[in-house]
């Protein structure tokens, strides 16, 4: 079971930044609100995707709080854009004031998710975070990371929209 | 919220003003841009002055701006529709139709963060099929006013998104990849009736206008 853990402060928003991942994970999966996360929802899930949310919507900095479980979960983690700076900032990212709207081609060096060579990707951010320790990055272009991996854990962040341009990426991190 | 939508009067801004108002917002105003360049990159341009008929019976205020659609310096006159609706009717954030097209949703993403709005687009990447699908369930009365694609003909003009078409249009997807939702630009659309509309539009007169080879144009006029 996927479990997609929504961070749109307004339900409206999960149309734009939810509805699209549930298109490439399938029906095995439930979606829940950072907001009433619960330690249930946690173990009842194999994998998880934390969303993404909308340009002007930075609540979910002020709950990092919700988010302490990251530490120490051992499960298959993926972080689309916000949820890529929450897991940056989970360990020890700093923030970055970094404004990418639109579809780039950047190059990516690794296999990871099958995620590799030159890509076109759609963003859609106004703030990224320092690589933290103990992960690494694997896109190539821009000088902060866009794409990283935990070194030991499958803990993944993008800073792209893969439910807008790559898909496949979604569908090969949730295949079993 | 507040929000501002800008308004075509096609399928996907009604729609997309239907699903902001169903999830509690307040819909304050609707922005239409008549762009004078029919072939403008950003703005839906057939019907577009029929719009007040449906903000009448939606009972929402409309601002109609005009721009020459010249690529670019439209996004210029975008911007100062968007921030005299923010002005005016004190809007915190703008509602959008689009579906797939990254070249327009990011384009509008821009000006509002530049404007401090927050932009919503709740019909991005949605399935185009199930897309009509539930736009019929809801009650939607969808007629076709334009259609510039091969291998539409005039035939195509004034058609009604019923189930039928959604047969046939499945089928030009597989044959033409013609978009289902005509994303592509390959169809133009007009809303007569919705569960918004306090009554029905009807359309008094029509008439079907050839501008191409794969190129026609419904004209109409509703009461």
């Amino acid at each position: 079971m996927i479990l997609i853990i929504s961070v749109c402060s307004e339900k409206l928003h999960e149309n734009e930044f939810v509805k699209p991942i549930e298109k490439f994970v399938g029906k095995n999966s439930f979606v829940k609100s950072f907001d009433n996360l619960t330690p249930k929802d946690l173990e009842r899930a194999d994998k998880v995707i934390i969303s993404g949310t909308s340009l002007e919507d930075f609540d979910y900095m002020k709950s990092l709080d919700k988010f302490s479980w990251i530490k120490n979960f051992d499960k298959p983690l993926l972080g689309i854009c916000a949820g890529m700076q929450i897991i940056g900032l989970t360990f020890g990212s700093k923030i970055l004031e970094e404004k990418h709207v639109g579809a780039f081609r950047e190059k990516f060096n690794c296999g990871y998710l099958d995620f590799k060579g030159e890509k076109e990707v759609y963003y859609l951010h106004n703030k990224a975070v320092s690589l933290p320790s103990n992960f690494f990055r694997l896109n190539l272009d821009l000088d902060y990371p866009t794409f990283f991996k935990h070194e030991k854990r499958e803990i993944y962040g993008v800073l792209f929209h893969p439910e807008v341009y790559n898909g496949d990426l979604i569908r090969e991190f949730v295949k079993d | 919220m507040k929000l501002g939508v800008l308004f075509s009067g096609g399928k996907d801004s009604v729609y997309a003003t239907y699903l902001a108002r169903k999830s509690g917002h307040e819909i304050s105003c609707l922005i239409t841009i008549n762009s004078i360049n029919k072939e403008s990159f950003m703005f839906h341009t057939p019907s577009i002055t029929k719009t007040i008929k449906q903000a009448e019976v939606m009972k929402i205020p409309i601002s109609l701006y005009e721009t020459n659609g010249e690529k670019e310096k439209e996004l210029i006159d975008l911007k100062d529709a968007i921030k005299k609706a923010k002005e005016e009717f004190l809007i915190e954030g703008v509602v959008t139709g689009a579906i797939k097209s990254v070249y327009q949703a990011s384009r509008i993403q821009k000006i509002c963060n530049e404007l401090d709005l927050e932009c919503f687009n709740p019909l991005w990447q949605k399935d185009e099929e199930l897309y009509l699908e539930e736009l019929i369930q809801e009650g939607f009365e969808v007629i076709l006013v334009g259609v510039f694609a091969y291998p539409f003909d005039e035939s195509w003009i004034f058609r009604k998104i019923d189930s039928d078409f959604v047969i046939d249009i499945n089928e030009l997807h597989k044959k033409y990849k013609i978009h289902v939702a005509g994303e592509g630009g390959e169809f133009e659309t007009f809303v007569l009736n919705c569960p918004m509309f306090s009554r029905g539009l009807k359309v008094s007169w029509k008439k079907v206008i050839q501008e191409g080879e794969n190129s026609f144009r419904g004209e109409l006029e509703i009461e």
